[in-house]
Formats: C-alpha cells, structure tokens, sequence
C-alpha cells in the first residue's frame, strides 16, 4: 500500500484505467497518509474525505459501467484554499473567512471534477496569498518535509509540502509573485504558472487581479503537464482568460528536448543575496543544457532591478480594493456587533481582528499608493516599469527560445527567521516577480540540493506568453538529464516522514 | 432644526449668476445586469435576483454586458458625444453597506463617451445649449432600509436591511459641462434638460427612465459668482432630485439660499444636500471637501472595451428622430402651440397620443381623450398615463365610436384591466 503514495499522477491514472488500482484505493491510501503525517507537516487546513471517497466512487462506477477515463481520472490532489468549493470551508488562510463556506465552485474547481480528479482537501497557504513562507496563515505555519524546521515556500506552502511528504500526487497553487514557483523550489518540487490568461480566476480569491495566475504544482514534469491541460481553457467569466487553445503541453512534456534551442541567462538575476549552493546548482544547469545542445545568451535586462519595488505597489494597491470587501456585513468574521455599534465601528472590528499583520502592511501600503496626490508617483510609475519589463522580456525572446535562472535566490529558511523581517521575506520573490509583471508563463523544477545545506534549490524557467509548452519541452529534458545523473528523482532524497 | 435664511429669487439673480452642473444617472433597461446575469426586473423578491459576482463574494468576477456598453454609446451619440476608441472600466473605492464589493465599478478618465451636447426647448420655445461633458458606465448600488429610525434615515436606527437585487443594475451617469449664461432661467433650464434627456433616452428604447421608480435619478451641482466675475463659487451637491418640478425647485432654492448666505457675507460650505419634496427646501448632509479620495484605478478584472468603429456607425445609423425635432414635427401635424405641446410632454402624452392616432383616431380627439379624462384619471389614482387600464387603442375605439344610447354602455360586458404587455409599445 505505501507505495501508492510514491506513484506519480499519470502511473496512478494508468493503474486505474487498467484496473490495477481503484480510485477509492488510492484515495484512501492518501487520506491515510495525510493521517500519518499531516500533525508534524500541518499541509491541509481542511480534508474533506467524504467528499473525497464520493469522488473516488463515481470513478470507479464509471470503469465498471465501461465508459472511458479522462487521463487524471481518479488521481487526487491537493487544493491551494484559495479556490472556492461548494459547501467545503474555503479560509484563504485567513481568520476573516474562518468558517465561510462558499455557495460555488470556482472554474478551476468545476474542471478538476469534470476531470475526475480526486480533492482530498484544502491547504495551507499564507493568508490571501501574500508571503514567502505560509508563516502568515492564520492556522499556523506548515513544515518542509525536507526539514520540519523550515519553511515550506509560500504562498502555497501547503500544496508544495503535500506533494513533498507524499499526501497529494498533485496540487494546484496559485502565483501571484510566485507563489507556485518558489514553494516548488524550496520543497524539491515543480510547479507552473500558465501565463497570465491561460487558467480562469473566477472562484479565486483575488489577491492582486492583475498578477494572480492559478496553476499546477507535481513531483513530475509530466503530471504538472497533465494537471495543466486539465485546468487551463478560456472561461466565459473570466473576462481576462485568453480565448485561445491551450498550448500542447502534454505533448510536450512526452516529447522534452533543448536540442538546438537558444537558453537565455539574465545578468540582474545573481549577485547580492544569492547562496552560493544556489547558484552552484544554477551553473551546473546551465551546463547542462549546453551539453543537451542548447545554445546559452547572456542577456541584460535592466528594468529586472526594479520590479521587486514595481510589484510592491501593483499588488498592494490592487489588493487594497480587492479586500475591502471584508466587512463582516454579508460573510465570513463580524466582530463586535453587539447591537450598540455602528456598522462602520463593526468593520473596523472585525477587520482589526480578522486581518493579520502582513495584511494590513499592504492594505495600508496599496491605500497610500493609490491615493490622490501620490496616484502617479507611485501606482503610475509601477506601471511604467511593469511596461518597461514586458518590453524587455518581449526583446529576450527575440533572441532566446527560454531564459533560465533560479527561482529564489536560498534554499528554505527555517521558521521564524525572516517572519520580522518583510523585506528579506519579499527578496524570496526576486527572480519570479517580473515573470507576474509581464504575464509570460515559468516553471520551477529541481536541480539539485545546495551543497552547504543540503536542501533543494529550483531551477526556473521562463517562457513567452502563451508559450507554456516550451516550459515542459525544456523542463522535461532537464529533468530526464537529472533523473539520468542522480539514478533517481530528486525528491526520494526527502528524509521518511 | 435651524430654519435656512432665503433671499428672494429676484434679488439673488439681481446680484448673482447661477451656475450648474447636472449629473444624471439612468438606469438601464437591460434584461440582465451589468456585469453578470442576474434579472433587472423590478419587485422580485430581496436578494432573489443575485449571485456570487454581485454580492461581491470572494473569488466572483464581473464579465461585461455587452447591451449596456450598446444603449451607453447609443447615449453617447444622441447626444452628439465622441465614442472612445478605446476606454476602460476603473474601480472607484468607498465604504458602503449597500455596496457589496466596497468600490463601485465604474469608469474615471476615461468615458466611453465624451464632449457632447443637447439642445433643449425651453416653455416660450427658446432653445438652450447644454454642453455634455461625459457619459459614462457604471453599476448601481444596492438598497438599505433602515429600520426603527425616525426619518428612514441610517441615524437613529435600530438595524439596516440590505437588498442587493438593484446591486449591479447597470447605470449610465451622465454629466454636463458648467451651465452658465441661463441666468434666472436656470432652473427652467435644468428641468427642460432632464425632461428632455428622459424623452431622448425613452426614444433611444434603453430605459423606461421613470424618475418616480428611481429609473433616472438627478444630482443638482449649484453655485453662484457676482455677476462680470469668471471664477466659480463653491458649489453645493442637492443629490437625488427625482421629479421634474423637484429639479426646478431644487435650483431654485439653492441659488435663494447660496444667495442669502453670500450677502450675509458667509462662505457656502462644499457638501452634499438633501431634498426635501414637501416644502422643497434641501438640508445639509455630508461635507464634500476636496479630501475625498476614490483611490480611481482601472480595473484589473475587465479588459478594456474598444468599440469597433464600424459599430459605432452602425449605431448612429439606426439612432431615431431625436425628441425635440419629432416634437417640433407632430407639433405642426397636430396644429398646437408651443405651450400646448409642453403640457402634452409634462403629461407623458405624446407617446400615448401618437400610438391612438396610429389605431385610427384623429388628432384633435386623442389629444382631448389623453390630456383631459384620461389625464385627470391618471392624475386622482396618482399613476402615469401608460399606467391606466386603457391602451391608445382602446382609446381610438372610443373616440371613434358614436354612443347611441346610455343603456348600451351598461350592457357592454365588464372588461378585465390590460396588462402592460399588452398596450403598444411606448
């Protein structure tokens, strides 16, 4: 039985096609594992096995009535709670919404279903996304398989912990400054974010409109490409979702070579900050896909230095309106309505009560951003430097087919030691923000541990926008070299949990 | 309460110019709301006509109503507005209960339509410029009633009930450049515009704009400056005006009371004011400084809208007479004054009587039947014309038949009411 759990999503899809393994097995061989070791790694904020084994049935009903499974059919997975699920708690990480359960389905939710995955349940993230760490979910910090000490990535730390201690063979995140990449970096993981348009909001809590990208998180190049085809597609609510047809990404994962492709290695992301194991591994890579027939660039992109301070007035200011809708009059928290206090004194309780630390940073921040006087100075240039990184991005790939760096610039740091410290914690985000900025797709995926800590360091990979099968032809042939040099996928180094 | 000092109209306007600016929100008569899809139709139940997207639950977002982004460039061209080519929606960010997401979405500086104009008629048949700033879109707010209070106001009341059935209805808010020059005819003028921006947006078949239902509803912008001086006063915003007569009322008594506070060597505060329709006074309610912040920014979660220019032809193609020239024309048809045509657009009865002459009745007798009988009927039951149990074809038939006796009519069977539905098409 415990092997299930080491299988990946299209091996577990492939047994139950073939009827090696039933849905309800597999489900119940992970709810069993989340059992085991949920307490020490705190991934879930809510598992919904009823939920899970129904889902599990249905597709075992629908092998035995002979009608044909979808290629995830049965595979379970673990979803970011920041997706709204009918009748399921949906917290955002947040005490604000402790307790809502949401009256729809997100679009990404509908899809997983109508794919027969299999939710196991809701994890844990920090709360409504913003953080480095998931230290800022209300619910308490999630652990790093690799080291229960340390930190898990975040936002979405619960979904990359739950691929790494084998609760979940899949998982969604969603990426706002990188939030999927990042986590996957730190958890020996791979996780995508689709370009901007390809996977519908609707049904996400919105953190910031305009960089949020939901996307998928897998311990293979293949199960993300998988997960990806299953998510992505136009939604008539969304109206920023592209009206275009998914790029092949399956095929492309089947299918990975860099063979005579042109790699990009951008000056601004090294120097300052950097560990040397990262950027150890990083060369090593870059090494690698020159010996796998890839051409390496250097290229300069100088705007790339401003989009940390670019990104730290976009997202606040949009999240600033985004939030006010927490106002404990319609759902979630209300705090201090006693029946003598006014419905503006009820608020300002409960927001006081139902927003943490970080929070209320950037709520502040995005309001003074956006307010009249400092509109153009501080929202209006970020938008100048957000058009000047497109446009660079846009030159990038008139010269290379991909650009490579790593995705953060440490291995996982342990709990609690940049929790003081917003602006260490937002330097987890160098490398992946101007991907958020521009729009265009990347993927984390592992490269090895750092030599001085011996945790996992990610290697990403950009593409242009509505490319993303580039990510998993290039991603897959990294991984294929890897997998070849280590004997072994990466994470079978994760200690036993 | 303190009772406001007033200086007569006549020695207001004998030392001040009034200047205006109306900003007009019409609701419109779409089938669906603005950014979802959730029915507009009036008296359902509280909050049966909602949806994650307008209650503004998490993750919910807003697709655009392509028919509301039509009936608004419709305005706009009525008006005689450039269309963008391009525009976007922009989240405007305040507080209220009725509101569910906390900002309104809207549109900043960039109106789908913009510098427009409309000529009005005044009652002696002048006719008056006013230069149109913008027209933009919006989505209106929900309702809250407050209960236990003495006035209905949000003061004093035990709790609110919030009905977000009207949240999202999209709204069309169009605003004027300064009226100046009206001089004393600035109330008159103020009304003769909003009279004829209902008939333009009634002819335009995008809304019923029935003030009494809250359909078109009036802001009045006033201030006043010494007569040779250019600069503006301080203004007052009376919000909410919703009758023609309310309009007129409302400017008048703010120019008399503008006036008594500058004699008196006072300054105008900048706020808002209610309107009160039993003694057409208007109060103070909220300060307006200059330090209220929207926090505009466009809105992420829509793209931005560029009409197609060959749509926008196509739209000014099919745009009907506009009210003031069909007036003019079915003026001299009917063989009517000036004042008398006024009466018959004050009543609501050009429509009606236009829709009996088309089921074959003379002029002379549809206009008698609408503007007497039938307008006093409507007027004791305190209803429109369209709202009487009689359609223009019923009245065609009895204006064309001749009556016997009495004792025919006793026999005649009892008639159900109409329906709306079905009356022509007003």
């Amino acid at each position: 039985m415990t092997d299930i759990i080491k299988l990946t999503a299209a091996e577990i899809a492939a047994k139950i096609a073939s009827g090696e393994l039933t849905a309800v097995e597999v489900t119940e061989a992970h709810l069993a594992r989340i059992d085991a070791v949920d307490e020490k790694v705190h991934a879930f904020l809510h598992v919904d096995r009823e939920g899970a084994l129904a889902q599990a049935r249905a597709v075992d009903e629908k092998r035995a009535r002979g009608e044909k499974l979808g290629p995830l059919a049965g595979v379970p997975l673990a979803l970011k709670d920041i997706f709204t699920t009918r009748g399921v708690p949906t917290t955002v990480g947040s005490k604000m919404l402790e307790g809502w359960i949401p009256p729809y389905d997100a679009t990404l939710v509908k899809r997983l279903k109508a794919a027969d995955v299999v939710i196991l349940g809701k994890t844990n993230m920090d709360e409504f996304a913003m953080g480095s760490s998931t230290e800022n979910s209300a619910y308490g910090p999630t652990g790093n398989p690799w080291d229960l000490t340390r930190i898990p990535g975040g936002s979405g730390g619960g979904s990359s912990a739950a691929l790494a201690a084998y609760q979940a063979p899949l998982a969604i995140g969603t990426d706002t400054g990188g939030s999927i990449r990042q986590p996957a970096a730190v958890t020996g993981t791979v996780g995508v974010k689709p370009t901007y348009g390809a996977v519908s909001r609707y049904g996400m809590v919105a953190f910031s409109s305009s960089l949020d990208q939901g996307g998928p998180c897998a311990r293979t190049v293949l199960d993300a490409a998988l997960l990806h085809e299953a998510i992505a597609g136009h939604d008539p609510l969304d109206s920023t979702s592209a009206d275009l047809p998914v790029p092949p990404v399956v095929e492309a994962a089947r299918n990975g070579s860099v063979a005579g492709m042109r790699v990009g290695v951008v000056k601004q992301f090294r120097g300052e900050g950097y560990q040397a194991g990262v950027m150890q591994r990083f060369d090593e890579s870059v090494e690698l896909l020159k010996e796998l027939g890839a051409e390496v660039v250097e290229l300069d992109c100088p705007s790339f230095d401003l989009a940390l301070s670019a990104y730290y007035l976009i997202a606040p200011s949009e999240c600033s309106s985004n939030l006010a809708r927490f106002d404990g009059l319609r759902y979630g928290l209300r705090a201090g309505d006693d029946g003598t206090r006014s419905a503006e004194d009820v608020t300002a309780l409960t927001r006081e009560a139902g927003f943490g630390p970080e929070v209320k940073r950037r709520i502040i921040l995005g309001t003074y951003a956006l307010s009249s006087g400092y509109y153009d100075a501080w929202f209006g240039s970020a938008q100048k430097v957000r058009t000047l990184i497109t446009r660079e991005f846009e030159k990038a790939f008139e010269q290379v087919d991909v650009i490579v760096s790593p995705t953060t610039p440490t291995t996982a740091f342990p709990i609690g030691e940049r929790a003081d410290d917003p602006m260490a914690m937002y330097l987890a985000d160098l490398c992946t923000i101007p991907t958020n900025l521009a729009g265009n797709a990347a993927m984390s995926l592992p490269c090895g541990l750092a030599p001085e800590d011996g945790l996992p360091v990610g290697l990403q990979i950009i593409a242009p926008a509505m490319q993303d099968d580039r990510l998993y032809k290039v991603g897959a042939a990294v991984e294929a070299a890897f997998v070849e040099k280590w004997g072994h996928p990466l994470i079978e180094e994760a200690p036993s949990l | 309460m303190t009772v406001t000092e007033l200086l007569s109209y006549e020695a207001a306007l004998a030392s001040f110019d009034p200047v205006m600016g109306l900003e007009v929100h019409v609701e419109l008569g779409t089938k669906t709301k603005m950014f979802c899809g959730c029915s507009t139709e009036l008296g359902a139940e509280p909050n049966a006509q909602t949806c994650p997207t307008c209650l503004g639950l998490p993750g919910a977002l807003p697709v655009v109503n392509e028919i509301g982004v039509e009936s608004a460039i419709k305005i706009g061209l009525a008006l005689h507005c450039e269309i963008a080519e391009w525009c976007r929606f922009a989240r405007k960010n305040y507080f209220y209960p009725d509101m569910p997401k906390n900002f309104q979405t809207s549109q900043y500086d960039e109106p789908i339509a913009f510098n427009g104009y409309l000529d009005v008629q005044l009652e002696d048949g002048e006719v008056f410029r006013v230069e149109i700033e913008r027209a933009h879109m919006e989505e209106d707010t929900g309702k809250s009633t407050h209960i236990g209070g003495a006035t209905g106001r949000i003061h004093g009341a035990s709790h609110s009930l919030l009905d977000y059935n009207r949240a999202g209805i999209p709204l069309i808010e169009i605003v004027t450049k300064p009226i100046e020059g009206a001089g004393e005819r600035a109330p008159e003028v103020a009304k003769a515009y909003v009279a004829e921006l209902r008939e333009l947006i009634r002819a335009l078949g995008v809304s019923e704009a029935r003030m009494d239902k809250g359909q078109m509803r009036c802001d009045v912008n006033l201030s006043l400056r010494p007569h040779g001086t250019k600069t503006f006063g301080t203004r007052s915003e009376t919000k909410n005006v919703n009758s023609l007569r309310s309009v007129e009322r409302a400017a008048r008594f703010e120019i008399q009371r503008h006036a008594a506070v500058l004699e008196s060597g006072g300054t105008i505060v900048q706020e808002t004011r209610h309107f009160h329709e039993d003694d057409g006074s208007t109060t103070s309610g909220r300060i307006k400084d200059n330090a209220e912040d929207y926090r505009y920014f466009p809105e992420p979660d829509l793209v931005p809208i560029a009409p197609a220019r060959a749509w926008v032809e196509e739209l000014r193609q099919g745009l009907p007479e506009l009210p003031r020239v069909r007036r003019n024309r079915l003026r001299e048809e009917w063989g009517v004054s000036e004042q008398e045509m006024q009466s018959i657009l004050n009543a609501g009865a050009v429509d009606p009587i236009v829709a009996t002459i088309e089921a074959g009745a003379d002029a002379a007798s549809a206009r008698k039947w609408w503007m007497g009988e039938l307008a006093r009927n409507a007027n004791e039951k305190g209803v429109s014309l369209e709202e009487l149990p009689i359609t223009p074809a019923d009245v065609a038939r009895v204006s064309t038949t001749s009556w016997p006796a009495r004792s025919s009519r006793a026999s005649s069977p009892a008639r159900a009411p109409r329906t709306r539905s079905s009356r022509s098409a007003v």
